[in-house]
């Protein structure tokens, strides 16, 4: 099992600071959540780690074991893995799942591909009889998994999931979090989430950043939030915010 | 209810509204089935996952369903007005004057190349016949209606200038202009963030309350429905199952409505694995 640091990252898109400062270990096979609502940040945190935003400052590592690769390596981008928002976005809409699946395989060098994309649609509960579907013949939740399986076919260590759920209706999305924890446990995964539901994030991941204009408001774990013991504001405002609608 | 409506005829009544779509293998495809209710002066939730025909239900209310699309129904009036038997002119007519909808995302609602401004004149002057300076004035009013707190600023600012919240208040202004009796909102805040959503909802509250106006609140999230509205009624697969009074929500006895509350993740109460729904096929029927 393999963990992250982030040390004193900073993001800049021209004079924006879009991340500053955020420093934080995620221990192997932890589950880690990170919560704000749009424009806070959350993603691009997820996006430095993976390295599809540079680094204006600071640094990522992966932790668990001496001799690991660097950041920007095919063999780090190997052993971390993105699952996107929107499955309607992030599948190519003319490729079929099974090209989909083999080309992360074939651009990392991987043997038995036949072998492989069987048992990943096997591993997110689609089974062979989705491998030659396009997308557009596939529902949200069923696409979601696709996206899952994309991310787990090269067996990573650390798996970043940017709003998983959110564009799925509520049964889904209970279906989508039950196969994340259950992949988590049977592979041994590190899990970075990024959520603006709080429930969800509590409901994965055991400790979470709360992050507010790119800065780090603070880390709490899933435990002391369920018990409302945060010290931060603006936590108990999103706190509040997730109970509903409270007529003056 | 009685003692809120204080109206004996209701605002809005369907009954048994068909919407039909011709499908791609050639037949037809009956995507809202046999929905009936009535609206008075208040506050109805209409709540269904992807595809249960809620959003459906709402366009065929304002005459927006689709090119291609069928709207059949036993009854579909609004006060006086036979919807039915309107004319597109007619129609037309009636949207903005005496219904009006709010859409999900400001960003695609709004027309991005003119002014916040001058979209919502043009909306009461389509109207009522009212002069420039006039409509304008009234266009500020509305936008500080909706806790905009400097309408002259964002009067003359383009729908890209503006964040979500604030391009959903002036949609909301503008659909209020001209003062309808039936507002429906199809996934109003779904786009906005958690502590803006409850800002627009206030908004939206308030202005419900104190024009005694009658609104659909269409969703799919039951629990935010729930807080907001008077009465909830749950689709699935194109048909109303469950009609129940938002307070008695934890009550509901459809299983669908049970399975739906049930599926959601709670903070404070981990659940592991969490429930799941398992669809049955005669809901469908």
């Amino acid at each position: 099992m393999r963990g992250l640091s982030l040390n004193d990252v900073r993001v800049t898109f021209g004079d924006f600071v879009a991340v500053d400062a955020v420093s934080l270990d995620v221990a192997p096979g932890e589950s880690f959540g990170i919560v704000g609502e749009s424009g806070s940040g959350k993603s691009t945190v997820l996006r430095a780690i993976c390295g599809l935003v540079p680094l204006a400052r600071g640094s990522v590592s992966l932790t668990g074991a001496p001799g690991l690769p660097a950041p920007a390596t095919q063999a780090f981008r190997r052993q971390v893995q993105m699952v996107f928002q929107d499955p309607y976005g992030s599948l190519h809409p003319r490729q079929t799942v099974d090209r989909m699946l083999a080309e992360p395989l074939a651009i990392h060098g991987f043997e038995q591909a036949e072998q492989r994309i069987e048992q990943a649609l096997d591993d997110v509960g689609l089974g062979a009889g989705f491998r030659f579907r396009y997308p557009h013949q596939l529902s949200g939740g069923q696409r979601q998994r696709v996206a899952i399986a994309r991310a787990l076919i090269l067996e990573p260590q650390v798996v970043l999931l940017d709003e998983p759920t959110s564009a799925l209706d509520a049964s889904v999305q209970a279906e989508v979090l039950n196969l994340l924890e259950t992949l988590r446990r049977q592979k041994g995964l590190t899990f970075v989430m990024v959520s603006h539901d709080l429930a969800v994030v509590t409901h994965l991941c055991e400790r979470l950043l709360v992050m507010q204009r790119g800065q780090m408001v603070e880390v709490v774990s899933a435990a002391d939030l369920a018990a409302h013991r945060v010290s931060a504001e603006y936590t108990r405002s999103l706190m509040r915010a997730s109970v509903g609608f409270q007529r003056a | 209810m009685e003692t809120r409506h204080g109206v004996t005829q209701p605002l809005l009544e369907v009954q048994d509204l068909r919407v039909t779509y011709p499908s791609r293998q050639g037949g037809l495809a009956e995507v809202v089935r046999g929905v009936s209710f009535s609206l008075g002066q208040e506050r109805l939730g209409l709540v269904g996952e992807s595809g249960s025909g809620k959003s459906q239900t709402g366009r065929a209310i304002m005459g927006l369903t689709a090119p291609g699309g069928r709207v059949q129904a036993e009854r579909l009036t609004l006060g006086d007005v036979d919807l039915l038997r309107c004319s597109e002119t007619e129609r037309r007519q009636l949207r903005g004057r005496r219904m009006a909808m709010v859409l999900q995302d400001p960003k695609f609602s709004l027309n991005p190349v003119m002014s916040i401004g001058a979209q919502i004149v043009e909306t009461l002057q389509r109207h009522q016949s009212v002069s420039s300076r006039h409509a304008r004035e009234r266009a500020l009013d509305a936008l500080a209606a909706v806790q905009i707190d400097n309408p002259r600023r964002v009067f003359d600012l383009y729908p890209h200038e503006v964040s979500g919240g604030m391009g959903q208040r002036a949609m909301i202004a503008m659909m209020l202009i001209a003062e309808p009796q039936l507002l429906i909102a199809d996934e109003p805040t779904s786009a906005l963030d958690v502590t803006v959503q409850l800002e627009v909802l206030s908004i939206l509250d308030r202005l419900v309350a104190e024009r005694g106006m009658g609104l659909i609140f269409i969703s799919h999230d039951l629990r935010l429905v729930s807080s907001f509205c008077d009465r909830v009624l749950v689709m699935y697969a194109g048909r109303i199952v469950e009609e129940v009074a938002a307070a008695d929500l934890a009550h509901a006895r459809h299983p669908y409505t049970q399975g739906l509350l049930e599926c959601l993740p709670r903070l404070g109460e981990p659940r592991h694995p969490l429930p799941t729904l398992d669809r049955r096929a005669e809901w469908a029927q």
